[in-house]
Formats: structure tokens, C-alpha cells, sequence
């Protein structure tokens, strides 16, 4: 148990640079796009919520798992569609008439 | 006894998998080219990190299929809202975010009581603290930029000694928590004080402080998802979760230093209180004003045109005539770009996607930094709906309230065109000298019928 939570503490500060080096080279014309993608990945918060509520431990946890899924799915559909409809509209200008 | 050990490993690998996946999703981002891609990238790893959850030993399946379809169908119409409710739409899948978080730190809580480990109830306490103000913060964020919420700042004397009290005294309570683990009637108070601190929060922040506010919420949502992985031992979702806090950050930071302000000024220094008798006193100034007919043979002359697109752009959905007068212009080998201010909007980027949602091409939209590089060699600045922002008593005057806030150098082009409704002050209740200027005209009107006439004026009168 205390071994796993230095090991914890390493994944994240390693995941913490990472995530500073790869969103500070984002172009600040996708930032509204990161932002909805950024949710939709944290969403994965839904795979401990599933554990909670399949498990059906308590029918108080339960009750809290099943709306915390229903939260986080939510985010993981509403985010992803928005993301890509954005970005869909994004284009270059098209190449010049002579 | 070996199938749980296999299913164990196979949901292992799928996280392991989903990981790398969620790097590479937003590295795809740093290009419009392979942005697409990321977000592609960014679905498979969700779906196999769902499906091997799944696979967890001895799960009961009727509640999780339907808490999965009725999460869907709120997700899908969230994910068609318009390109202007988009920031109300991120700030609500926060609150979402942040509810799932503080529900499952909740039932963790519970089912491990009284004998929760100390290191496991102080992460658990962040979770539940961050998890809980990030969701009423959200939600306050959301009402004010949807507009149900007033969007002025509200401000009382001792207003922040009242919300940092509120905070600290429920991070004593979890101090307390950590070290008695036993008093589990305490633990409704480490829900309900922070609860009452996010709506405390975002009362005094006005509606122009928003992107910073909705970037600070994003960086916390983040931050309770990977506490919540620390709790439940789950590295994927500490892995997510420090992304999706950095990329917040990050955002935050970007924003206060495009107003100029600190985090801290932005959160307990509600902007825009004495400013009235400054816009007061500069009513009888006089300012040049111009038709659509003149502003158009201005346009149809020069060479290179940078539009300076704000907010109130969107808001008189002008985009699309805006794109009509683009195409106008480059038509007659106008050179038509926009600079676009980082605040330009009210989430980081949102005024990116509005033009391009007009179909405006991406190449065309420039950065603060190379729109300021190229206004000494513009003919033509023409600013509609955007006001602070282009302010030059941001480089000049000191008195001024937003004094050293990055702007759009709009006054070193040959001649600037303003849109705008009147000559009431902006956002922030500061005076624009920019208006008084000799080599500025004023366009009186609606944003989206001036361009309208100016698009008919040049494709319609001068015939060529």
C-alpha cells in the first residue's frame, strides 16, 4: 500500500510534465477544442464509477456509482461530438485561383 | 481464481493502452491538420478503457447499461449546442465531471469508515473539497455566461475573508478527518462547506473574467479526477487527470497574462467598480463618424485589412456576414487577415471557432503577437464588437485600470474602423481614447446589418 502510493505520486508528476510539454505546443486557435477534448478524457473518471456501482457494494454506493456514470458519460459523448464537430470546421483557405 | 487474475491483467493492459492513447490524442492536437485524428485517438482509448472496466470480476450489469444510456442521451444533445453556448456547455460538463468525482469519493468514503488509512483520507479530502467547489463553481460559471445569472460582479465589504473562511474551515475539517478517521459524522461538512465556497467564488468574477475562471475550474476538475485515482489506485485516472489539470493551468495562466492579472486578482478582485466618473467626464468628445458607403470605398482601396473581431460580434451573429465581406475583398485582392486577442470571446479560443464555424479559413487567423508585428503595414484596422482590448491606454496610461494588459495595436494602422453600437464604454467601463483619434472613424450600428451594408455597398456599387 505505501509503495503503491509513491509509485502514485511518480506517475503524477510524470504525467504532469508530459501534460505541460504537449498542451503548451497546442495552437491557441484549437484551445477551445483542447479544452472540450481535455474533459471528455478526464471523464475516464467513469471506469471508477462503473467499479463502484457493478460491484453493488452498498445500496447507498450504488445509487452514487450509477449517477456518477451517468455524469461522466455524459461528458465522454457530449465531449467527444463537440470536439469534432469543431474541429471539422476548421480549413485552409483554398489554393489560390490563377 | 485464474479468470480474475486474467481479467485483471487484460483491464491493465487496456489502461496501459488507453494511456499512451490519451498522450497521442492531445500531441494530434498541436495541429489543425491532425487535430482529428486526436480526438479519433482520444474515443479508442476511452472505449477500451470502458470495456475492459467491464470485464471486472463479479460486476452487476443492469444499473451499469442503464446509467450508460441515459448518460448518453444527455451527452449527445451537449455535444450539438451552438458554437456561441459553447462555453456555458464546458463549464457545465465540469460541474458534470466534478459531481461524478465528489459521488464516488462520497461512496469510497463510506464504505471504508471508520478505518480509513491517513494518506488515503487526505487524498480523498482533496478530491471531495476540489470535487465539490469545482461543481457549484461550474454551475454559477455556466448560469452567468448563459445569462441566467447576472453577470456583474457582486461584491460586499469582507466578501473574501467570508469565502476563504468558508474554505479554510473545511480543510480543517478534513485536517481533522485525516487524523480521526472516526469522526465520520464530520465528513458531510467537507461536502457542504466547499459546495457553498464555489458559489461564493464566482459571485464577485464578471462575465469578461470568465475564460480565466472556466480555465482555473478546468485545471481543478482535472486535479480532483487524479486525488479520485489516487484514492482508487487507478493510474489511468491519475494520468488523465494530470493532463487534463495542466492543460488548465496552462490555460489559466495564458488568460490572466492576456488581462494583464494575476490569479489571484482575478478571483478576489471584482473589476470595474470606479470607473464611472472617468467615462463620465469624456462624453463631450468629439469623434468621426462614417457611412457604409464611405466605409466601403475605404476598404475596397486598401491593400491589407485586418479585422479585430470581439465578442459583441458573436453576439449580433455577424460572423457570417463578416465572412461575406472576407469574401468581398479577397475578390478584389484585398489582403484580408483578423487579429484575434486571446480574451477574445469568453472561453480560450472560442473566437477561433466562430469564425471558422463562418468558414473563415484557419491561416487567415492571427495570433496577438503577429497581428501587433504587422499593423504599421495595415491600410486598414477594422474593429467590430471588441473594445478593451484595443484600447491604447493599456500602453499608456497608467491610471488606467487595465494598464499593461496585452492589446491589439490597432492605432499604428493607416486608419481604424470601429463598429460599434454607441459610444458607451465597454466590458469594463473604461473610456477608449482609440475613438477620439484623428485617424479613427466611427461605424454606428448593429455590427451584423453595417457589415451587411458594407458587403452590398462593395460588391454592388463601384462595378469592376
Amino acid at each position: 500500500m505505501k509503495l503503491d502510493l509513491l509509485t502514485s505520486l511518480y506517475v503524477f508528476m510524470l504525467a504532469g510534465f508530459i501534460g505541460f510539454e504537449v498542451i503548451r505546443r497546442v495552437s491557441p486557435l484549437l484551445h477551445t477544442p483542447l479544452m472540450s477534448l481535455t474533459n471528455a478524457l478526464d471523464a475516464i473518471a467513469v471506469v471508477g464509477a462503473i467499479i463502484l456501482a457493478g460491484e453493488h457494494k452498498t445500496n447507498f454506493s450504488t445509487v452514487l456509482g450509477t449517477i456518477a456514470i451517468v455524469a461522466a458519460t455524459s461528458n465522454i459523448v457530449g465531449g467527444f461530438l463537440i470536439t469534432d464537430r469543431m474541429l471539422k470546421m476548421f480549413k485552409l483557405s483554398g489554393p489560390k485561383k490563377s | 481464481m485464474m479468470s480474475e487474475f486474467a481479467s485483471t491483467q487484460i483491464i491493465e493492459v487496456t489502461y496501459l493502452i488507453a494511456t499512451v492513447l490519451f498522450i497521442l490524442s492531445l500531441k494530434w492536437m498541436s495541429s489543425p491538420a491532425t487535430a482529428r485524428r486526436g480526438v479519433w485517438a482520444g474515443e479508442l482509448g476511452m472505449l477500451l478503457a470502458v470495456a475492459g472496466t467491464l470485464l471486472h470480476h463479479g460486476m452487476d450489469y443492469k444499473w451499469l447499461a442503464a446509467a450508460l444510456v441515459l448518460g448518453t442521451i444527455i451527452g449527445v444533445p451537449l455535444g450539438k449546442v451552438a458554437m456561441t453556448a459553447v462555453p456555458q456547455r464546458t463549464a457545465l460538463s465540469h460541474a458534470f465531471g466534478a459531481l461524478c468525482v465528489t459521488l464516488v469519493g462520497t461512496a469510497e468514503f463510506y464504505l471504508r469508515a471508520p478505518s480509513v488509512p491517513p494518506f488515503m483520507m487526505a487524498v480523498l479530502g482533496m478530491e471531495v473539497i476540489l470535487g465539490s467547489l469545482t461543481f457549484t463553481g461550474s454551475l454559477m460559471a455556466a448560469g452567468k455566461l448563459q445569462e441566467v445569472l447576472p453577470q456583474r460582479p457582486i461584491t460586499y465589504k469582507g466578501q473574501n475573508v467570508v469565502n476563504l473562511g468558508v474554505l479554510a474551515i473545511a480543510v480543517i475539517v478534513a485536517i481533522i478527518l485525516v487524523l480521526h478517521p472516526e469522526r465520520v459524522y464530520l465528513y458531510p461538512l467537507i461536502v457542504i462547506l466547499p459546495l457553498i465556497f464555489g458559489v461564493l467564488m464566482i459571485i464577485p468574477i464578471g462575465g469578461a473574467d470568465m475564460p480565466t475562471v472556466i480555465s482555473l475550474l478546468n485545471s481543478y476538475a482535472g486535479l480532483s479526477a487524479a486525488a479520485m485515482g489516487f484514492v482508487l489506485d487507478n493510474k489511468l485516472l491519475i494520468i488523465a487527470g494530470a493532463l487534463d489539470g495542466a492543460s488548465g493551468f496552462i490555460l489559466s495562466v495564458n488568460m490572466s497574462k492576456a488581462m494583464n492579472r494575476s490569479f489571484s486578482n482575478v478571483l478576489f478582485g471584482a473589476f470595474g467598480q470606479e470607473q464611472a466618473s472617468a467615462a463620465a467626464g469624456a462624453e463631450t468628445r468629439a469623434v468621426r463618424s462614417a457611412s457604409a458607403e464611405e466605409a466601403a470605398a475605404i476598404l475596397g482601396a486598401a491593400n491589407k485589412v485586418v479585422i479585430v473581431p470581439g465578442y459583441g460580434m458573436a453576439v449580433s451573429q455577424a460572423q457570417h456576414k463578416v465572412r461575406e465581406l472576407y469574401d468581398a475583398l479577397t475578390k478584389r485582392g484585398v489582403d484580408v487577415r483578423f487579429g484575434i486577442h486571446p480574451v477574445a470571446g469568453r472561453m480560450p479560443g472560442h473566437m477561433n471557432v466562430l469564425l471558422a464555424e463562418a468558414d473563415i479559413p484557419y491561416d487567415k487567423l492571427m495570433e496577438m503577437d503577429d497581428a501587433n508585428g504587422d499593423f504599421a503595414q495595415t491600410d486598414v484596422a477594422l474593429v467590430i464588437g471588441a473594445n478593451d482590448v484595443t484600447n491604447p491606454a493599456a500602453r499608456t496610461d497608467t491610471s488606467s485600470p487595465i494598464y499593461g494588459m496585452p492589446i491589439l495595436d490597432v492605432d499604428k494602422a493607416r486608419t481604424v474602423m470601429v463598429i460599434k453600437r454607441g459610444m458607451s464604454a465597454g466590458f469594463a467601463g473604461i473610456d477608449n481614447p482609440l475613438y477620439y483619434s484623428d485617424k479613427t472613424l466611427m461605424l454606428f450600428g448593429d455590427a451584423k446589418s453595417f457589415v451587411g451594408s458594407i458587403v452590398r455597398e462593395i460588391s454592388g456599387g463601384s462595378g469592376h
